[in-house]
């Protein structure tokens, strides 16, 4: 007699298991890997309704949607990693718009061969990122690409939110007098990334600090503060993003290098590698731009929320036709800070 | 090609190579190019290789007369005032 | 950070400042060209021009070992890569150098070509031992600071009987082209130096001895931060009021009369020097740069492939030339900002951040339109 039970499946090898190309298929392998792993873990009302899309229910205020990639490598990093990242940074993406986040959409590319206990860690770690910020995962999808076509695993993800109609936030919208608001260090979340790259170690390690700021962002809108701009510099840094939007507002700005704060072990890292913080990416933090009259009060708003208990005012925008981004170094002289050019090399120089 | 960093050696490892700490950051070299570099010394570091230790002393001195410039400028407004 | 921190200090800088104000003679103009690259940096990227009264003005040299590098040495490397399949180390700051045919490494790359990204001469070492069956070539560029690196990894890789690896010899030498900076035709008006910092460390101030006593210049050696920067126009503009000519050492945490011995004794195992060498700016400059002793032949990449140096004009609107030797300032380009910005880049002095075009318009571009 068989001592198999009835209805016995394999289930998928998530420890020692790895990924390939009938996962990608649309057969019965890549239903299992999205019943075992994915909807097991995001686990909401909308995925459980199984079709191609999610029906979601209706909400008055104005659309917002963004979208955004993740190709980080390493996968793996202090502080954090690739699906945690695509969580916080697509909810954020939608909250600077000044709407609240409701749902996400995720598509992950893997590459032949990635190990699914490695998968596992990031399904996991974005699940909870997404159980912590209160949007859900509703809908997905999964290929699969040859080995060596693909650098293990891609995610995107895409999240909508709601505005309220009087809520109006735009990068063109700075205006000459404004003050210019950071809230917090600039360069962990590069530097981690990086250092761990290059072999640096610490001995107070840099961590990573991406974080969901849709919570940071209610508050502020609520400081009944006149809020023009809000941005998340993330790739290129806090200088690429204020020259985005100063180029988008037709403005110019003067920051101040004494207030703008940068960790010890990021600075020096940057200083080993020869590179410049203010233009390394950030996954966690914001630049707000608000009517002068509201600074001191949005600065308190933001410093009470633990996400931005470092806030500062680091400088105003100004009147300039040609848009120069500039900052008042802390020798007490004057510099640019002008785009990124090409990828930030480091200097050995 | 200059960009160079000051850190403190704190830890010799395989001969010839030492762990540096600038600022809590620390990275291995290499420190074929200068003698009796011990744990606790400051080496200028230039693309992975120690060059040149750095005087701590002198470092000081330096600093020093930085700071003293300061206090003859003082020295010098207050005698201006009196003078007035 | 320790030797960092304290020598950025805008209290200190201040008091710096107050005494260069106080002492230039109001009726003298002060030029002063800040050799290194890395001073050219430092002054950019702290606005200490902004310090400075109007009658003192820096002047960039060519001390950007990128930004002399001949369009034809980039050709060389990108030809071995592209044609000869090597795996072509190089240090960040050449991969972006504009070469012949519309090319750069990192075009090269972008278009198939194995070259990869190093910080450290070990790293390169480190690419040949793992990868036995491919050649592999390092770019050696770099004044006297960057020097000894290499030499380290040429004497290793003899001693562990390494066969894939090669170096390209573009290592140049600092008094050579100060020479030559003082021997433009034309001549440029220069009052002093600022001397490198950490090619100092190396090659000690000894070196400079020659341009005080011969061409009475005084030098004055400053470290790489800020405030030694400061400090160094003080002691230059104090030599420039007291018709003095001096070797004068701001550095001296770092650097001694003799430098490290060790360091140049190993440089002198290894390598000798040119007869003559091609700058970009500076033409064809007598005893200025370094290649492999013939002991060493087996790693000299020029011998063991076939890559001859082939002399590449600059672009004709190009003023990098005259910016090198300090007789331009990059707003007198006529394509600077325009058709040559660090995205795209039409000479080498835009190109390293440490050249006199990207460090201006990267930080100072601001000062023509206010």
């Amino acid at each position: 007699m068989s001592k198999v039970k009835p209805n016995y499946a394999r289930s998928l090898d998530l420890k020692n298991g790895r990924v390939d190309m009938s996962h990608g298929s649309g057969g019965r392998a890549m239903a299992q890997l999205i019943s075992e792993l994915f909807a097991a873990e995001f686990d909401n009302e909308y995925l459980a309704q199984g079709n191609d899309g999610a029906v979601l229910p209706s909400a008055n205020g104005r659309l917002v949607v963004a979208i955004d990639s993740h190709v980080v490598s390493p996968l793996f990093f202090a502080g954090g990693d690739i699906g945690c990242l695509s969580v916080h940074g697509t909810i954020n993406d939608v909250a600077v718009m000044g709407a609240k986040p409701l749902y996400l959409a995720a598509s992950f590319i893997l590459e032949e061969g990635f190990p699914l206990a490695d998968l596992k860690r990031i399904v996991e770690s974005m699940a909870k990122a997404s159980r912590e910020a209160g949007v859900p995962i509703v809908t997905g999808d999964t290929k699969v690409v040859e080995r060596g076509k693909g650098d293990g695993v891609f995610i995107t993800t895409t999240g909508v939110g709601f505005a309220r109609e009087d809520i109006i936030l735009s990068g063109d919208l700075a205006q000459p007098g404004d003050k210019i608001l950071l809230s917090g260090t600039i360069g962990d979340h590069g530097m981690a990334i990086l250092s761990q790259r290059e072999g640096l170690t610490f001995s107070a390690p840099i961590v990573s600090d991406t974080a969901a700021l849709h919570g940071l962002i209610a508050t502020m809108l609520n400081s009944g503060a006149k809020l023009h701009v809000l941005r998340d510099p993330t790739r290129g840094g806090l200088a690429t993003t204020l020259n985005e939007i100063a180029k988008q507002s037709g403005v110019g700005m003067m920051l101040h290098e004494s207030a703008i704060a940068v960790n010890q072990p990021v600075e020096a890292a940057c200083e080993f590698l020869g590179l410049d913080p203010l233009y390394v990416a950030n996954e966690g933090k914001l630049i707000a731009i608000c009517a002068q009259e509201d600074a001191e009060n949005l600065l308190a708003v933001m410093r009470a929320h633990p996400l931005a208990r470092e806030a500062s005012i680091i400088g105003e925008v100004m009147e300039d036709t040609h848009g120069f981004v500039q900052m008042t170094t802390r020798l007490g002289g004057r510099r640019v800070v002008d785009w990124l050019a090409g990828e930030q090399l480091p200097r050995i120089c | 090609m200059c960009l160079a960093i000051p850190a403190r050696i704190e830890e010799l490892t395989t001969p010839g190579n030492a762990i540096v700490n600038l600022g809590g950051v620390r990275k291995e070299i290499s420190l074929a190019l200068v003698d009796d570099a011990l744990v606790g010394d400051y080496v200028i570091v230039h693309v992975g290789y120690a060059l040149q230790k750095l005087d701590q002393e002198e470092a000081e001195l330096t600093l020093k007369m930085f700071a003293e410039m300061g206090v003859l400028d003082e020295l010098r407004a207050e005698l201006n005032e009196a003078e007035v | 950070m320790k030797y960092v921190d304290e020598f950025r200090d805008g209290e200190l800088a201040k008091n710096i400042a107050s005494n260069i104000v106080r002492e230039a003679e109001p009726q003298n103009i002060y030029r002063l060209m800040e050799f290194c690259g890395g001073h050219t940096h430092a002054i950019s990227r702290y606005g200490l021009a902004d310090l400075l009264p109007a009658n003192v003005r820096m002047i960039h040299g060519p001390g950007c070992p990128v930004c002399v590098l001949p369009i034809g040495r980039v050709d060389q490397a990108i030809r071995l890569a592209r044609e000869h399949g090597v795996i072509l180390c190089t240090y960040a700051d050449t991969l972006r150098v504009p070469a012949s045919d519309n090319l750069s490494l990192m075009r090269a790359k972008a278009n198939g070509a194995d070259v990869r990204m190093i910080y450290s001469t070990q790293d390169a070492l480190k690419t040949a031992r793992e990868n036995p069956d491919r050649e592999v070539v390092f770019l050696a560029i770099g004044f006297e600071t960057t020097t000894p690196p290499t030499a380290v990894a040429v004497k290793q890789a003899a001693a562990e009987g390494i066969k894939n690896f090669s170096i390209l010899c573009d290592h140049v030498l600092t008094p050579a082209a100060m020479h030559a900076i003082l021997a433009v035709e034309g001549g440029v008006q220069l009052d002093g130096f600022v001397g490198p910092a950490h090619v100092s460390t190396v090659i000690g101030s000894k070196p400079y001895e020659p341009f005080a006593d011969d061409y009475g210049k005084p030098v004055v050696i400053a470290g790489f931060e800020p405030l030694d920067v400061m400090q160094a126009i003080l002691m230059l503009v104090r030599q420039v009021n007291d018709g003095r000519a001096e070797v004068e050492n701001e550095f001296i945490r770092a650097v001694t009369r003799e430098g490290n011995l060790k360091a140049q004794a190993l440089v002198a195992e290894i390598f000798e020097v040119r007869d003559v060498f091609e700058w970009r700016g500076l033409g064809s400059v007598p005893n200025s740069a370094l290649k492999l002793r013939p002991e060493y032949a087996a790693f000299d990449a020029e011998l063991k492939f076939k890559v001859d140096y082939v002399t590449v004009p600059d672009n004709k609107a190009c003023e990098c030339a005259a910016i090198l030797r300090g007789q331009k300032r990059p707003q007198e380009c006529k394509i600077f900002g325009t058709v040559c910005t660090p995205e795209n880049p039409v000479g080498s002095c835009m190109v390293s951040s440490e050249g006199a075009c990207a460090a201006h318009y990267s930080y100072g571009r601001f000062r023509e339109t206010a």
